[in-house]
Protein backbone atom coordinates (compact mmCIF):
# COMPACT_ATOMS: atom_id res chain seq x y z
CA UNK A 1 0.00 0.00 0.00
CA UNK A 2 1.25 3.49 -0.79
CA UNK A 3 2.06 5.77 2.12
CA UNK A 4 0.44 8.69 0.35
CA UNK A 5 -1.72 8.71 -2.74
CA UNK A 6 -3.34 11.58 -4.64
CA UNK A 7 -6.12 10.34 -6.93
CA UNK A 8 -7.30 12.60 -9.76
CA UNK A 9 -7.13 15.75 -7.66
CA UNK A 10 -8.81 18.97 -8.78
CA UNK A 11 -7.93 21.86 -6.49
CA UNK A 12 -7.43 25.61 -6.52
CA UNK A 13 -7.56 28.88 -4.64
CA UNK A 14 -11.11 30.19 -4.59
CA UNK A 15 -12.85 29.51 -7.87
CA UNK A 16 -9.96 29.17 -10.29
CA UNK A 17 -8.83 25.53 -10.52
CA UNK A 18 -5.05 25.09 -10.56
CA UNK A 19 -4.67 21.32 -10.36
CA UNK A 20 -6.63 19.29 -12.87
CA UNK A 21 -6.71 15.56 -12.34
CA UNK A 22 -3.31 15.25 -10.66
CA UNK A 23 -2.41 11.76 -9.49
CA UNK A 24 0.72 10.67 -7.72
CA UNK A 25 1.78 8.33 -4.98
CA UNK A 26 4.64 7.64 -2.62
CA UNK A 27 5.44 4.07 -1.61
CA UNK A 28 7.14 3.07 1.64
CA UNK A 29 10.80 4.03 1.71
CA UNK A 30 10.71 6.12 -1.47
CA UNK A 31 12.01 9.55 -2.37
CA UNK A 32 9.56 10.93 -4.91
CA UNK A 33 10.40 14.17 -6.68
CA UNK A 34 8.02 16.54 -8.45
CA UNK A 35 9.49 18.88 -11.04
CA UNK A 36 7.87 21.28 -13.46
CA UNK A 37 8.00 24.83 -14.74
CA UNK A 38 7.20 27.86 -12.56
CA UNK A 39 3.52 28.09 -11.80
CA UNK A 40 2.85 24.46 -12.76
CA UNK A 41 1.11 23.82 -9.44
CA UNK A 42 3.84 21.89 -7.63
CA UNK A 43 3.50 23.82 -4.38
CA UNK A 44 -0.25 23.73 -4.80
CA UNK A 45 -0.15 19.93 -4.87
CA UNK A 46 1.67 19.79 -1.53
CA UNK A 47 -0.68 22.36 -0.04
CA UNK A 48 -3.65 20.32 -1.22
CA UNK A 49 -2.37 17.26 0.64
CA UNK A 50 -1.98 19.40 3.74
CA UNK A 51 -5.52 20.77 3.67
CA UNK A 52 -4.46 24.32 2.83
CA UNK A 53 -6.79 24.69 -0.11
CA UNK A 54 -10.01 23.23 -1.29
CA UNK A 55 -9.97 19.94 -3.20
CA UNK A 56 -13.04 19.89 -5.44
CA UNK A 57 -12.62 16.43 -6.92
CA UNK A 58 -10.50 13.38 -6.25
CA UNK A 59 -9.10 11.90 -3.07
CA UNK A 60 -6.03 12.04 -0.86
CA UNK A 61 -5.23 8.80 0.93
CA UNK A 62 -2.76 8.40 3.78
CA UNK A 63 -2.15 4.65 3.76
CA UNK A 64 -5.74 3.38 3.78
CA UNK A 65 -7.30 6.42 5.37
CA UNK A 66 -8.85 9.24 3.37
CA UNK A 67 -7.58 12.70 4.41
CA UNK A 68 -9.10 14.78 1.61
CA UNK A 69 -9.68 18.37 2.82
CA UNK A 70 -8.56 17.61 6.38
CA UNK A 71 -7.31 20.87 7.98
CA UNK A 72 -3.52 21.14 8.52
CA UNK A 73 -3.57 20.91 12.31
CA UNK A 74 -5.26 17.49 11.97
CA UNK A 75 -3.06 16.30 9.09
CA UNK A 76 0.01 16.90 11.29
CA UNK A 77 -1.47 14.72 13.98
CA UNK A 78 -1.79 11.91 11.43
CA UNK A 79 1.97 12.00 10.97
CA UNK A 80 2.37 14.08 7.82
CA UNK A 81 4.92 16.88 8.08
CA UNK A 82 5.16 19.68 5.57
CA UNK A 83 8.09 22.06 5.18
CA UNK A 84 6.92 25.05 3.13
CA UNK A 85 9.19 26.78 0.67
CA UNK A 86 9.50 30.00 2.70
CA UNK A 87 8.80 31.03 6.27
CA UNK A 88 9.45 27.51 7.50
CA UNK A 89 11.18 28.32 10.80
CA UNK A 90 10.19 30.51 13.74
CA UNK A 91 12.89 33.15 13.29
CA UNK A 92 12.69 34.62 16.80
CA UNK A 93 12.80 31.24 18.53
CA UNK A 94 16.07 29.47 19.16
CA UNK A 95 17.03 26.39 17.17
CA UNK A 96 16.12 24.18 20.08
CA UNK A 97 12.79 25.92 20.64
CA UNK A 98 11.98 25.39 16.96
CA UNK A 99 12.64 21.69 17.36
CA UNK A 100 10.53 21.59 20.52
CA UNK A 101 7.66 23.24 18.67
CA UNK A 102 8.00 20.56 16.01
CA UNK A 103 7.22 18.06 18.75
CA UNK A 104 4.26 20.05 20.06
CA UNK A 105 1.65 17.47 19.14
CA UNK A 106 3.63 14.59 20.62
CA UNK A 107 2.26 13.31 23.90
CA UNK A 108 5.25 11.16 24.80
CA UNK A 109 8.73 12.26 25.83
CA UNK A 110 10.36 13.92 22.84
CA UNK A 111 13.79 14.38 24.37
CA UNK A 112 15.28 11.15 23.01
CA UNK A 113 14.14 12.29 19.56
CA UNK A 114 15.81 15.68 20.08
CA UNK A 115 19.05 13.87 20.76
CA UNK A 116 18.70 11.86 17.56
CA UNK A 117 18.01 15.02 15.56
CA UNK A 118 21.13 16.65 16.98
CA UNK A 119 23.10 13.54 16.02
CA UNK A 120 21.69 13.78 12.50
CA UNK A 121 22.44 17.54 12.30
CA UNK A 122 25.56 18.24 14.37
CA UNK A 123 25.63 21.86 13.13
CA UNK A 124 22.29 22.46 14.82
CA UNK A 125 23.48 21.05 18.12
CA UNK A 126 26.21 23.65 18.11
CA UNK A 127 23.76 26.49 17.45
CA UNK A 128 20.95 25.22 19.63
CA UNK A 129 20.64 28.45 21.61
CA UNK A 130 20.82 30.86 18.68
CA UNK A 131 17.68 32.38 17.18
CA UNK A 132 16.84 30.51 13.98
CA UNK A 133 16.63 33.87 12.19
CA UNK A 134 20.36 34.39 12.69
CA UNK A 135 21.33 31.24 10.76
CA UNK A 136 22.32 30.96 7.10
CA UNK A 137 19.74 29.81 4.55
CA UNK A 138 21.09 26.27 4.44
CA UNK A 139 21.12 25.94 8.20
CA UNK A 140 17.57 27.25 8.38
CA UNK A 141 16.49 24.50 6.00
CA UNK A 142 18.16 22.03 8.37
CA UNK A 143 16.20 23.51 11.27
CA UNK A 144 12.97 23.29 9.25
CA UNK A 145 13.61 19.65 8.38
CA UNK A 146 14.74 18.81 11.91
CA UNK A 147 11.61 20.45 13.27
CA UNK A 148 9.43 18.33 10.99
CA UNK A 149 11.34 15.16 11.90
CA UNK A 150 10.73 15.71 15.63
CA UNK A 151 7.34 14.10 15.03
CA UNK A 152 8.79 10.92 13.56
CA UNK A 153 6.53 11.54 10.58
CA UNK A 154 5.05 8.83 8.39
CA UNK A 155 5.92 10.99 5.40
CA UNK A 156 7.78 14.26 4.88
CA UNK A 157 6.68 16.84 2.29
CA UNK A 158 9.43 19.25 1.22
CA UNK A 159 8.81 22.28 -0.98
CA UNK A 160 12.00 23.35 -2.79
CA UNK A 161 14.39 22.84 0.09
CA UNK A 162 17.32 24.12 -1.99
CA UNK A 163 15.65 27.29 -3.35
CA UNK A 164 18.01 30.25 -3.10
CA UNK A 165 20.91 28.25 -1.69
CA UNK A 166 24.50 28.29 -2.93
CA UNK A 167 25.61 25.16 -4.85
CA UNK A 168 27.64 23.97 -1.88
CA UNK A 169 24.62 24.02 0.45
CA UNK A 170 22.41 22.55 -2.27
CA UNK A 171 24.50 19.40 -2.35
CA UNK A 172 24.48 19.23 1.40
CA UNK A 173 20.68 19.48 1.53
CA UNK A 174 20.27 16.72 -1.06
CA UNK A 175 22.64 14.55 0.97
CA UNK A 176 20.57 15.28 4.06
CA UNK A 177 17.37 14.34 2.25
CA UNK A 178 18.97 11.04 1.32
CA UNK A 179 20.06 10.46 4.90
CA UNK A 180 16.60 11.20 6.26
CA UNK A 181 15.15 8.79 3.75
CA UNK A 182 17.73 6.13 4.60
CA UNK A 183 16.51 6.39 8.19
CA UNK A 184 13.15 5.15 6.91
CA UNK A 185 11.14 8.31 6.21
CA UNK A 186 9.38 8.42 2.82
CA UNK A 187 9.77 11.81 1.14
CA UNK A 188 7.74 13.77 -1.40
CA UNK A 189 9.87 16.66 -2.60
CA UNK A 190 9.20 19.49 -5.04
CA UNK A 191 12.39 20.77 -6.69
CA UNK A 192 13.69 23.26 -9.22
CA UNK A 193 17.20 21.84 -9.34
CA UNK A 194 15.92 18.99 -11.44
CA UNK A 195 19.16 17.23 -12.26
CA UNK A 196 20.36 16.86 -8.68
CA UNK A 197 16.87 16.06 -7.43
CA UNK A 198 16.30 13.35 -10.05
CA UNK A 199 19.66 11.86 -9.16
CA UNK A 200 18.46 11.05 -5.65
CA UNK A 201 14.86 10.22 -6.60
CA UNK A 202 13.44 6.72 -6.66
CA UNK A 203 10.63 8.01 -8.84
CA UNK A 204 9.62 11.39 -10.18
CA UNK A 205 6.70 13.23 -11.73
CA UNK A 206 6.70 16.12 -14.16
CA UNK A 207 3.80 18.49 -13.61
CA UNK A 208 2.92 21.02 -16.31
CA UNK A 209 0.07 23.47 -16.16
CA UNK A 210 -1.66 21.69 -13.30
CA UNK A 211 -1.57 18.27 -14.97
CA UNK A 212 0.60 15.16 -14.92
CA UNK A 213 2.95 15.19 -17.93
CA UNK A 214 5.55 12.45 -17.32
CA UNK A 215 6.44 9.98 -14.67
CA UNK A 216 9.12 7.40 -14.21
CA UNK A 217 12.17 6.51 -12.19
CA UNK A 218 14.71 9.26 -11.60
CA UNK A 219 17.04 7.65 -14.11
CA UNK A 220 14.31 7.34 -16.78
CA UNK A 221 13.41 11.01 -16.54
CA UNK A 222 17.07 12.05 -16.57
CA UNK A 223 17.39 10.14 -19.82
CA UNK A 224 14.14 11.44 -21.36
CA UNK A 225 14.93 13.90 -24.18
CA UNK A 226 11.84 16.10 -23.56
CA UNK A 227 12.53 16.36 -19.85
CA UNK A 228 16.15 17.13 -20.60
CA UNK A 229 15.17 19.91 -23.00
CA UNK A 230 12.63 21.43 -20.59
CA UNK A 231 14.36 21.16 -17.25
CA UNK A 232 17.90 20.02 -17.42
CA UNK A 233 19.22 22.66 -19.80
CA UNK A 234 22.86 22.55 -20.70
CA UNK A 235 24.07 22.87 -17.13
CA UNK A 236 21.10 21.80 -15.00
CA UNK B 1 20.36 65.28 44.86
CA UNK B 2 18.24 63.15 47.26
CA UNK B 3 15.29 65.36 46.55
CA UNK B 4 15.67 64.41 42.88
CA UNK B 5 15.75 60.72 43.76
CA UNK B 6 12.92 60.83 46.28
CA UNK B 7 10.47 63.09 44.54
CA UNK B 8 11.18 62.48 40.87
CA UNK B 9 13.15 59.32 40.12
CA UNK B 10 11.41 56.92 42.53
CA UNK B 11 7.88 58.07 41.66
CA UNK B 12 8.92 57.79 38.03
CA UNK B 13 10.04 54.20 38.51
CA UNK B 14 6.83 53.34 40.36
CA UNK B 15 4.72 54.82 37.61
CA UNK B 16 6.95 53.15 35.04
CA UNK B 17 6.36 49.74 36.64
CA UNK B 18 2.61 50.28 36.39
CA UNK B 19 2.87 51.31 32.74
CA UNK B 20 5.18 48.39 32.04
CA UNK B 21 2.73 45.84 33.45
CA UNK B 22 -0.10 47.42 31.49
CA UNK B 23 1.86 47.60 28.25
CA UNK B 24 2.84 43.94 28.52
CA UNK B 25 -0.73 42.83 27.82
CA UNK B 26 -1.13 45.24 24.94
CA UNK B 27 2.03 44.07 23.26
CA UNK B 28 1.23 40.38 23.80
CA UNK B 29 -2.28 40.63 22.38
CA UNK B 30 -0.97 42.66 19.48
CA UNK B 31 1.77 40.14 18.80
CA UNK B 32 -0.51 37.13 18.85
CA UNK B 33 -3.93 38.41 17.77
CA UNK B 34 -2.55 41.19 15.55
CA UNK B 35 -4.82 43.98 16.67
CA UNK B 36 -4.64 46.98 19.01
CA UNK B 37 -6.94 46.20 21.91
CA UNK B 38 -8.52 49.44 23.09
CA UNK B 39 -10.48 47.62 25.79
CA UNK B 40 -7.26 46.74 27.67
CA UNK B 41 -7.46 49.77 29.98
CA UNK B 42 -11.08 49.04 30.79
CA UNK B 43 -10.31 45.40 31.60
CA UNK B 44 -7.69 46.72 33.98
CA UNK B 45 -10.23 49.07 35.56
CA UNK B 46 -12.88 46.37 35.87
CA UNK B 47 -10.41 44.01 37.55
CA UNK B 48 -9.41 46.76 39.94
CA UNK B 49 -13.05 47.23 40.96
CA UNK B 50 -13.28 43.47 41.52
CA UNK B 51 -10.21 43.71 43.77
CA UNK B 52 -11.78 46.66 45.59
CA UNK B 53 -14.87 44.56 46.19
CA UNK B 54 -12.74 41.77 47.65
CA UNK B 55 -11.14 44.32 49.95
CA UNK B 56 -14.59 45.44 51.10
CA UNK B 57 -16.08 41.96 51.44
CA UNK B 58 -13.23 40.07 53.03
CA UNK B 59 -11.03 42.81 54.42
CA UNK B 60 -8.12 41.55 52.31
CA UNK B 61 -4.98 43.53 51.72
CA UNK B 62 -5.23 45.03 48.18
CA UNK B 63 -2.24 43.05 46.94
CA UNK B 64 -3.87 39.82 48.15
CA UNK B 65 -7.24 40.86 46.78
CA UNK B 66 -5.54 41.32 43.43
CA UNK B 67 -5.02 37.56 43.08
CA UNK B 68 -8.69 36.46 42.98
CA UNK B 69 -9.47 39.58 40.95
CA UNK B 70 -6.85 38.57 38.39
CA UNK B 71 -8.33 35.08 38.15
CA UNK B 72 -11.91 36.37 37.83
CA UNK B 73 -10.97 38.95 35.23
CA UNK B 74 -9.06 36.35 33.22
CA UNK B 75 -12.14 34.13 33.16
CA UNK B 76 -14.31 37.05 32.18
CA UNK B 77 -11.84 37.94 29.44
CA UNK B 78 -12.17 34.45 27.98
CA UNK B 79 -15.94 34.99 27.80
CA UNK B 80 -15.49 38.41 26.24
CA UNK B 81 -13.11 36.94 23.65
CA UNK B 82 -15.71 34.32 22.74
CA UNK B 83 -18.41 36.94 22.34
CA UNK B 84 -16.60 39.91 20.83
CA UNK B 85 -13.32 38.84 19.23
CA UNK B 86 -13.51 35.21 18.19
CA UNK B 87 -16.27 35.79 15.61
CA UNK B 88 -13.93 38.22 13.83
CA UNK B 89 -10.75 36.12 13.93
CA UNK B 90 -10.53 35.77 10.16
CA UNK B 91 -12.03 39.19 9.35
CA UNK B 92 -9.80 42.22 8.64
CA UNK B 93 -8.15 43.37 11.89
CA UNK B 94 -9.87 46.75 11.81
CA UNK B 95 -13.09 44.92 12.74
CA UNK B 96 -11.46 43.61 15.92
CA UNK B 97 -10.10 47.07 16.72
CA UNK B 98 -13.61 48.52 16.44
CA UNK B 99 -15.02 45.64 18.51
CA UNK B 100 -12.46 46.45 21.21
CA UNK B 101 -13.51 50.08 21.09
CA UNK B 102 -17.14 49.10 21.62
CA UNK B 103 -16.16 46.74 24.40
CA UNK B 104 -14.23 49.55 26.07
CA UNK B 105 -17.36 51.75 26.20
CA UNK B 106 -19.54 48.88 27.38
CA UNK B 107 -17.26 47.82 30.21
CA UNK B 108 -16.87 51.37 31.45
CA UNK B 109 -20.63 52.00 31.45
CA UNK B 110 -21.29 48.71 33.21
CA UNK B 111 -18.76 49.53 35.93
CA UNK B 112 -20.23 52.99 36.35
CA UNK B 113 -23.71 51.49 36.78
CA UNK B 114 -22.58 48.85 39.26
CA UNK B 115 -20.03 50.72 41.36
CA UNK B 116 -20.90 54.38 40.69
CA UNK B 117 -18.56 57.08 39.43
CA UNK B 118 -17.23 58.19 42.80
CA UNK B 119 -13.43 57.69 43.13
CA UNK B 120 -12.56 55.40 46.03
CA UNK B 121 -9.40 54.50 47.91
CA UNK B 122 -8.34 50.84 47.86
CA UNK B 123 -5.77 51.32 50.63
CA UNK B 124 -7.27 53.23 53.55
CA UNK B 125 -5.32 55.90 55.41
CA UNK B 126 -2.18 57.74 54.39
CA UNK B 127 1.17 55.99 54.33
CA UNK B 128 4.09 57.96 55.61
CA UNK B 129 7.33 57.44 53.74
CA UNK B 130 10.00 55.61 55.69
CA UNK B 131 13.63 56.61 55.77
CA UNK B 132 16.25 54.31 54.22
CA UNK B 133 20.03 54.74 54.01
CA UNK B 134 20.29 57.05 57.04
CA UNK B 135 17.36 59.10 55.95
CA UNK B 136 18.67 59.87 52.49
CA UNK B 137 15.97 57.90 50.71
CA UNK B 138 12.33 58.33 51.61
CA UNK B 139 10.15 55.54 50.37
CA UNK B 140 6.54 54.71 51.26
CA UNK B 141 5.99 51.01 51.98
CA UNK B 142 3.39 50.84 49.21
CA UNK B 143 6.01 51.91 46.70
CA UNK B 144 8.31 49.17 47.90
CA UNK B 145 5.45 46.67 47.38
CA UNK B 146 4.78 47.97 43.90
CA UNK B 147 8.41 47.72 42.86
CA UNK B 148 8.82 44.22 44.31
CA UNK B 149 5.53 42.90 42.99
CA UNK B 150 6.33 44.21 39.51
CA UNK B 151 9.72 42.53 39.59
CA UNK B 152 8.12 39.26 40.66
CA UNK B 153 5.50 39.41 37.90
CA UNK B 154 8.10 40.25 35.26
CA UNK B 155 10.21 37.30 36.36
CA UNK B 156 7.15 35.04 36.19
CA UNK B 157 6.31 36.24 32.67
CA UNK B 158 9.89 35.75 31.57
CA UNK B 159 9.85 32.17 32.83
CA UNK B 160 6.47 31.58 31.22
CA UNK B 161 7.64 32.77 27.81
CA UNK B 162 11.03 31.07 27.80
CA UNK B 163 10.60 27.92 29.89
CA UNK B 164 7.07 26.60 29.40
CA UNK B 165 5.58 24.81 26.43
CA UNK B 166 2.60 27.16 26.17
CA UNK B 167 4.84 30.22 26.57
CA UNK B 168 7.09 29.10 23.74
CA UNK B 169 4.01 28.37 21.66
CA UNK B 170 2.83 31.93 22.34
CA UNK B 171 6.10 33.25 20.94
CA UNK B 172 5.82 30.88 17.99
CA UNK B 173 2.33 32.12 17.12
CA UNK B 174 3.48 35.72 17.50
CA UNK B 175 6.32 34.90 15.12
CA UNK B 176 4.20 33.21 12.44
CA UNK B 177 0.59 32.11 12.92
CA UNK B 178 0.64 30.24 9.58
CA UNK B 179 3.68 28.15 10.47
CA UNK B 180 2.27 27.56 13.95
CA UNK B 181 -0.83 26.08 12.37
CA UNK B 182 1.23 23.87 10.02
CA UNK B 183 3.23 22.72 13.02
CA UNK B 184 0.08 21.61 14.81
CA UNK B 185 0.24 24.23 17.56
CA UNK B 186 -3.36 24.77 18.73
CA UNK B 187 -3.65 28.47 17.96
CA UNK B 188 -6.95 28.93 19.82
CA UNK B 189 -5.45 27.54 23.01
CA UNK B 190 -2.52 29.91 22.62
CA UNK B 191 -4.93 32.81 22.15
CA UNK B 192 -6.76 31.89 25.33
CA UNK B 193 -3.48 31.73 27.24
CA UNK B 194 -2.64 35.16 25.89
CA UNK B 195 -5.90 36.63 27.14
CA UNK B 196 -5.34 35.12 30.56
CA UNK B 197 -1.86 36.64 30.82
CA UNK B 198 -3.02 40.00 29.43
CA UNK B 199 -5.97 40.21 31.81
CA UNK B 200 -3.94 39.15 34.84
CA UNK B 201 -1.12 41.62 34.21
CA UNK B 202 -3.62 44.38 33.48
CA UNK B 203 -5.36 43.82 36.80
CA UNK B 204 -2.01 43.74 38.60
CA UNK B 205 -1.19 47.10 37.02
CA UNK B 206 -4.61 48.50 37.91
CA UNK B 207 -4.42 47.44 41.55
CA UNK B 208 -0.94 48.94 41.86
CA UNK B 209 -2.14 52.17 40.33
CA UNK B 210 -5.07 52.13 42.77
CA UNK B 211 -2.72 51.53 45.69
CA UNK B 212 -0.60 54.46 44.53
CA UNK B 213 -3.63 56.71 43.87
CA UNK B 214 -7.24 55.55 43.98
CA UNK B 215 -9.86 53.56 42.09
CA UNK B 216 -11.92 55.48 39.56
CA UNK B 217 -13.81 54.62 36.43
CA UNK B 218 -11.58 56.68 34.14
CA UNK B 219 -8.34 55.07 35.29
CA UNK B 220 -8.25 52.59 32.44
CA UNK B 221 -8.85 55.21 29.82
CA UNK B 222 -6.14 57.46 31.24
CA UNK B 223 -3.71 54.55 31.21
CA UNK B 224 -4.42 53.71 27.59
CA UNK B 225 -2.18 56.35 26.05
CA UNK B 226 0.93 55.69 28.18
CA UNK B 227 0.45 51.93 27.80
CA UNK B 228 0.28 52.15 24.02
CA UNK B 229 3.19 54.58 23.99
CA UNK B 230 5.23 52.12 26.06
CA UNK B 231 4.33 49.21 23.79
CA UNK B 232 5.27 51.20 20.68
CA UNK B 233 8.46 52.55 22.22
CA UNK B 234 9.55 49.03 23.10
CA UNK B 235 8.58 47.64 19.70
CA UNK B 236 5.10 46.18 19.30
CA UNK B 237 5.04 42.47 20.09
CA UNK B 238 8.21 42.60 22.22
CA UNK B 239 7.31 41.88 25.86
CA UNK B 240 10.59 43.10 27.28
CA UNK B 241 10.50 46.10 25.02
CA UNK B 242 7.14 47.01 26.56
CA UNK B 243 8.65 46.78 30.02
CA UNK B 244 11.57 49.01 29.05
CA UNK B 245 9.16 51.38 27.28
CA UNK B 246 6.94 51.60 30.35
CA UNK B 247 9.86 52.43 32.61
CA UNK B 248 11.21 55.06 30.21
CA UNK B 249 7.84 56.76 29.89
CA UNK B 250 7.08 56.66 33.62
CA UNK B 251 10.46 58.15 34.48
CA UNK B 252 10.29 60.70 31.65
CA UNK B 253 6.87 61.89 32.82
CA UNK B 254 8.07 62.48 36.37
CA UNK B 255 11.42 63.98 35.40
CA UNK B 256 9.69 66.45 33.10
CA UNK B 257 8.47 68.28 36.21
CA UNK B 258 11.97 68.58 37.70
CA UNK B 259 13.32 72.15 37.77
CA UNK B 260 16.14 71.37 35.35
CA UNK B 261 16.48 75.06 34.40
CA UNK B 262 16.12 77.60 37.20
CA UNK B 263 13.62 76.90 39.95
CA UNK B 264 10.34 76.31 38.15
CA UNK B 265 9.33 72.83 36.92
CA UNK B 266 10.62 72.31 33.39
CA UNK B 267 7.14 71.32 32.30
CA UNK B 268 4.00 72.19 34.19
CA UNK B 269 2.93 68.86 35.79
CA UNK B 270 -0.51 69.36 34.27
CA UNK B 271 1.04 68.56 30.89
CA UNK B 272 2.80 65.40 32.10
CA UNK B 273 0.62 63.07 30.10
CA UNK B 274 1.70 64.89 26.94
CA UNK B 275 5.11 63.24 27.33
CA UNK B 276 3.77 59.78 26.50
CA UNK B 277 1.98 61.21 23.51
CA UNK B 278 5.07 63.03 22.28
CA UNK B 279 7.21 59.90 22.65
CA UNK B 280 4.62 57.81 20.83
CA UNK B 281 4.34 60.22 17.91
CA UNK B 282 8.10 60.62 17.66
CA UNK B 283 8.60 56.84 17.58
CA UNK B 284 5.88 56.33 14.99
CA UNK B 285 7.49 58.95 12.77
CA UNK B 286 11.16 58.06 13.16
CA UNK B 287 11.31 54.45 14.21
CA UNK B 288 7.98 52.68 14.01
CA UNK B 289 9.55 49.33 14.83
CA UNK B 290 10.44 50.68 18.28
CA UNK B 291 13.65 50.34 20.23
CA UNK B 292 13.63 46.55 20.02
CA UNK B 293 12.55 46.06 16.42
CA UNK B 294 8.97 44.99 16.86
CA UNK B 295 6.25 44.82 14.29
CA UNK B 296 5.26 47.98 12.47
CA UNK B 297 1.69 49.00 13.28
N1 LIG C 1 -2.39 31.93 -2.72
C1 LIG C 1 -2.73 31.87 -4.02
N2 LIG C 1 -3.90 32.39 -4.47
C2 LIG C 1 -4.23 32.33 -5.77
N3 LIG C 1 -3.47 31.76 -6.72
C3 LIG C 1 -2.28 31.24 -6.35
C4 LIG C 1 -1.86 31.27 -4.99
N4 LIG C 1 -0.65 30.66 -4.92
C5 LIG C 1 -0.34 30.27 -6.18
N5 LIG C 1 -1.33 30.61 -7.03
C6 LIG C 1 -1.35 30.31 -8.47
O1 LIG C 1 -1.38 28.91 -8.63
C7 LIG C 1 -0.56 28.52 -9.72
C8 LIG C 1 0.38 27.43 -9.30
O2 LIG C 1 1.23 27.96 -8.29
P1 LIG C 1 2.27 27.08 -7.50
O3 LIG C 1 2.81 27.95 -6.42
O4 LIG C 1 1.65 25.80 -7.12
O5 LIG C 1 3.37 26.83 -8.60
P2 LIG C 1 4.75 26.10 -8.46
O6 LIG C 1 4.70 24.99 -9.45
O7 LIG C 1 5.04 25.75 -7.07
O8 LIG C 1 5.76 27.19 -9.01
P3 LIG C 1 7.17 27.67 -8.45
O9 LIG C 1 8.16 26.84 -9.16
O10 LIG C 1 7.24 29.09 -8.90
O11 LIG C 1 7.19 27.52 -6.99
C9 LIG C 1 0.12 29.76 -10.23
O12 LIG C 1 -0.55 30.18 -11.40
C10 LIG C 1 -0.07 30.78 -9.13
O13 LIG C 1 -0.23 32.06 -9.68
MG1 LIG D 1 6.32 26.49 -5.58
Amino acid sequence: MSVLRLQDIDAGYGDSPILRGVSLHVDPGEVVVVIGPNGAGKSTALKAVFGLLNITAGKVLLEDREITNTPPERVVRQGVCYVPQTGNVFVSLTVQENLEMGAYVRRDDWRPRLKEIYEMFPDLAEKRNQPAGSLSGGQRQMVAMGKALMLDPRILLLDEPTAGLSPRYRGEIFQTVKRINAAGVPILMVEQNARQALAIADRAYVLVDGQNRHEGTGAQLLADPEVARMFLGAKG
Amino acid sequence: MWEFVNFYLIPGLVLGCIYALGALGITLTFGILRFANFAHGEVMMLGTYLALTMVWLFGLHPLLAALPAMALTALLMLGLDRAFFRPFRSAPTIISVIASFGLMLMIRSAVQVIWGTQPRPILPGVQRPQAWLDGAILLAPKHVWILLATLAIMAAIHLLLTRTRIGKAMRAVADSPELARLTGIPVETVIRATWVVAAATAVAAGVMLAIDTQVETMMGFKMLLPMFAAAILGGIGRPFGAVAGGLVIGVAEELSAYPWLGTAPLLNPAYKSGIAFAIMVAMLVWRPSGLFRGRVL
